[in-house]
């Protein structure tokens, strides 16, 4: 016998169905980089290529790298969470990060190391193939497809089999930019006006039969300058959604500006034609798709349902005590599903941040108690675990506590997003990360994640105006920036008020520059006036939403008179009175501001 | 035959276990005493790595390995609870010393347990024996060598702590190998080609002379000094007394600026 021969096997019902990698890519990939090194590649060409098999630059260095793991849909199954566990150990700094498109990165990756990741990766049926660089980014999914109660029906196939054919397509190898595509479960739950094609499933009645199909949104984005999504036509039967997604990337492939790296995301595109002019491209090349394609191309959607099956409990907590917090956690944390008896729980990380031991750990949780027997990537740099039944919720919330993801506030206010700031990304201004992490102990602290009053509203922080934070869209927004005094400078963020990303999707609107270290106390007035302010069945929401239109009656009518409300925290104290302000978080040098090449546009 | 005897690291489980039963070999079990009364392989003798350290100079070295019934012919294997890390530490003590057959179980002693393998609390009847002392300053790196070889071209310095304390300050020069890089989940070193590869990649090869260091008593860099000696690279050293050493010596110091990489951490 040898130690080998016990590996623990996984049975086949616990695997994915699609297996993304491919095993010679991370050969290549050591070899290329052997070349670059020898100087046989250049810069360019070179940088292309590491975006392409994605593995992003790191802030102030050519040493590292950030290896950014597609999750198609958001799917991820324990034996690869375990890998990523591993990895994450030996060739990252021993956590991972849950990104807000259903991603999960590696940071300060030594670029050499990079080819083992995706050797470890190909042995689990994962890829970073086009995860960065001018490609089709990873296709995302709303967490609650296939468990929404408002659905018409589950999305899932459908992502899965768009990010299969696009995925090493020759027709989105080099796109004029990145090019990403949502799929959702319900208006309320995703985003798909914010992206470049969004996607509802909805359904109509022809003649007695029910017809599945989609709401296609194309055209919107984040970004230093955004733009909300516009809808192509009433209805997009299933048939069409190929040719429709062909026929668009077909149009930005051949018309997009390759030359003005700030402006060449597909909105600028439909902006400058207008939105007619662009729909009727669209319909007119699909139809030629259509007509040309229709034999040899179609999407492989399975639509076999997965298997749900309640793991058998190995221990029975019954009669045992639940501990402390469950209740706050079971409000903030989990959502009824449309299967009667079961659940979905999101567990909430601070900027998405999770150890490779907690990883570990949710490998077995998942097993141990979902139905499903995988876990789904959320949109908020969380995770979502569906089909976990009724009865096994306590027991759940305290193996989560023991491991220290049982954090309440979920699906509240309580869970800010902050992007990778100075961390990680050369273009950052401001240690956004560590924000978004100390907004989210604060609120937790005072509690504020079991205010009815606030749990539709969001909290988002970018470290610059670059807008991956996704700060345009959050009821309360930040960008960061420096300030300055004389000739000291400090942390600074531009705040915006009023953003949001469902039906009635809209930017935030500018509001007042908020030095970093008064953010928290920022955040805390505002919610003071609401309470002072707010309507018997109001919600903070609701309340900066009139304000931010001019419909509010109580004194704060307008942004201007948020503004003013807000000055006095604005007013930079001397560096002799508050040496601190001129820090920012996770820093004790003075503050000032420092960037490298961006490889947004790459 | 002798040539492949003085490369080989690790000693795998069915090879140790025919060892045991030939009484070919003596075992050291460098766990805490306490876990090494409640139960260990069968034969091993104890030596805390802790005891060890206390005074490791050959003097009394020579003495431990002597009360251990090792003389300069004994193969050893030595087995710990870390991953290997803390039983490469004494594994290279007994190499500097000048013993040439020394090796390292290829797993942990949970591990071990796990399988179902045998194991008892009995410590065994050891009868004295005199080894010699032929010194390897070879294999040995101090700060002062260090100091005044680690910028020459043909030196790697390796450093094999956690990327985060890497990143937050080294020793110039030196590049990162977290010493988890080195293991497989079930083996305290990765399968020999898997090894060569993952060093290739980082330029660790040929004829170049390799220092090991990190954290501070050279557990760590002991498992990376024989990571390293597995796929045979010719020229190895141990950095023993290793960063903390040369921290306290107020030598220079490299930090990675400008980014604040602790607070991707979610410990
Ligand atoms: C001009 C340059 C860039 C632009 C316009 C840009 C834009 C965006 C946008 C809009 C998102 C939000 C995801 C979405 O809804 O589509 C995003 C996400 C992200 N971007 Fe960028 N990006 C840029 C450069 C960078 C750089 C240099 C980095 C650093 C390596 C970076 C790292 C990320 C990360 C980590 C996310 C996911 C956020 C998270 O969950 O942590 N981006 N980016
Ligand atoms: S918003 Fe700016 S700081 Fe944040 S990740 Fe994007 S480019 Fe970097």
């Amino acid at each position: 016998m040898t130690v080998s021969d016990l590996k623990q096997s996984y049975p086949d019902s616990s695997k994915p169905k699609i297996n993304w990698a491919r095993i010679e890519e991370a050969e290549d990939f050591a070899n290329t980089v052997k070349l670059f090194r020898q100087g046989k590649y250049d810069e360019d060409s070179f940088r292309r290529y590491r975006l392409q098999h994605g593995a992003y630059g790191t802030r102030m260095t050519n040493d590292y790298a950030m290896v950014r793991i597609k999750l198609p849909a958001g799917e991820i199954y324990p034996y690869q969470l375990e890998k990523i566990s591993q990895l994450s150990e030996q060739f990252s700094i021993g956590s991972a990060h849950f990104s807000t498109r259903e991603n999960i990165q590696l940071h300060w990756v030594i670029l050499e190391d990079v080819s083992e990741i995706l050797r470890g990766l190909a042995e689990v049926g994962l890829t970073s193939r086009e995860a960065c660089g001018n490609s089709v980014r990873n296709v995302m999914c709303s967490p609650l497809s296939g468990v929404c109660s408002d659905e018409e029906f589950d999305s899932t196939p459908y992502a899965l089999a768009t990010a299969r054919f696009f995925l090493r397509n020759p027709l989105s190898q080099s796109l004029p930019r990145k090019f990403k595509f949502n799929f959702t479960c319900c208006e309320k739950h995703g985003m798909v006006r914010m992206v470049d094609v969004g996607l509802i499933p909805q359904t109509r009645d022809l003649d007695g039969t029910i017809q599945k199909g989609f709401k296609i949104f194309l055209g919107g984005g984040l970004g230093n300058k955004s733009f909300v999504g516009h809808q192509l036509e009433e209805f997009t039967p299933e048939e069409d959604l190929l040719y429709t997604s062909i026929a668009v990337i077909r149009i930005f492939d051949r018309l997009g500006d390759r030359k003005n790296m700030a402006r060449n995301r597909m909105r600028y595109l439909v902006n400058d034609m207008g939105w007619e002019k662009f729909q009727n491209l669209v319909l007119k090349e699909r139809a030629i798709v259509r007509a040309t394609q229709s034999v040899v191309t179609h999407l492989e959607v399975d639509n076999t349902p997965s298997i749900i099956k309640r793991p058998i409990r190995i221990s029975d907590e019954s009669g045992s005590s639940i501990p402390d917090g469950y209740a706050r956690w079971l409000k903030t944390n989990t959502i009824k599903q449309k299967q009667s008896e079961y659940y979905s729980v999101f567990i909430t990380l601070e900027a998405g941040d999770i150890t490779s031991n907690q990883i570990t750990a949710l490998a077995e949780i998942i097993q141990e108690f979902s139905s499903e027997g995988h876990a789904r990537a959320g949109f908020v740099q969380n995770i979502a675990l569906r089909y976990v039944h009724e009865d096994d919720l306590p027991s759940l919330y305290s193996k989560l506590l023991t491991v220290g993801l049982a954090k309440s506030g979920a699906l509240t206010m309580a869970a800010p997003i902050g992007c990778s700031g100075t961390t990680s990304c050369n273009l950052a201004l401001t240690n956004s990360h560590r924000l978004a992490k100390e907004i989210q102990r604060k609120f937790l602290e005072l509690k504020l994640d079991q205010d009815d009053d606030l749990r539709d509203s969001s909290i988002k922080i970018s470290g610059c105006p670059n807008a991956c934070g996704q700060h345009g869209i959050a009821t309360i927004g930040f960008f960061g920036g420096g300030g300055r005094v004389g000739k000291e400078m400090y942390p600074n963020y531009q705040m915006s008020l009023g953003g949001r990303s469902d039906e009635e999707t809209t930017l935030g609107a500018t509001c007042h520059r908020i030095p970093a270290k008064r953010v928290i106390p920022v955040i805390l007035k505002i919610i003071e006036l609401f309470k002072q302010n707010k309507k018997s069945d109001d919600t903070l929401k609701d309340w900066i939403h009139r304000i931010v239109n001019g419909k509010e009656e109580s004194y704060i009518k307008s942004i201007l008179d948020m503004r003013k409300a807000l000055d006095s925290f604005t007013i930079p104290p001397t560096k002799e009175e508050d040496p601190d302000f001129y820090t920012d978080y996770g820093s004790d040098s003075s503050y000032h501001t420092k960037t490298g090449k961006g490889e947004c546009a790459a | 035959m002798s040539q492949e005897k003085t490369i080989k690291t690790t000693t795998d489980i069915d090879s140790l276990r025919s060892e045991i039963r030939d009484k070919s070999v003596r075992v050291i079990d460098v766990r805490r005493e306490e876990d090494y009364k409640q139960s260990h392989i069968p034969t091993a003798v104890n030596l805390p790595l802790a005891n060890l350290l206390s005074d490791d100079s050959p003097e009394r070295v020579l003495k431990l390995v002597n009360a251990m019934g090792i003389d300069d012919e004994t193969p050893v294997v030595v087995y710990d609870d870390t991953f290997g890390a803390l039983a490469s530490r004494v594994a290279w003590t007994l190499e500097y010393l000048g013993h040439s057959d020394v090796s390292l179980l290829e797993t942990t002693f949970s591990k071990w347990k796990s399988l179902g393998l045998e194991n008892d609390d009995k410590t065994p009847e050891i009868q004295s024996k005199e080894h010699s002392i032929h010194l390897k300053p070879e294999i040995l790196a101090t700060s002062d060598y260090l100091e005044t070889s680690k910028d020459k071209p043909d030196v790697i310095l390796i450093d094999n702590r956690e990327r985060l304390n890497y990143l937050e300050q080294h020793i110039p020069g030196a590049i990162s190998l977290p010493y988890r890089t080195l293991a497989t989940q079930d083996k305290i070193l990765r399968p020999k080609d898997d090894m060569k590869r993952l060093l290739d990649n980082r330029g660790i090869s040929g004829n170049s002379e390799i220092i090991t260091y990190c954290g501070s008593v050279g557990t760590l860099s002991g498992l990376a000094y024989y990571a390293l000696k597995s796929v045979g690279l010719p020229n190895v050293k141990l950095y023993v007394r290793s960063f903390k050493e040369w921290k306290g010596l107020e030598k220079p110091i490299a930090k990675q600026q400008d980014a604040n990489y602790w607070d991707l951490s979610a410990e």
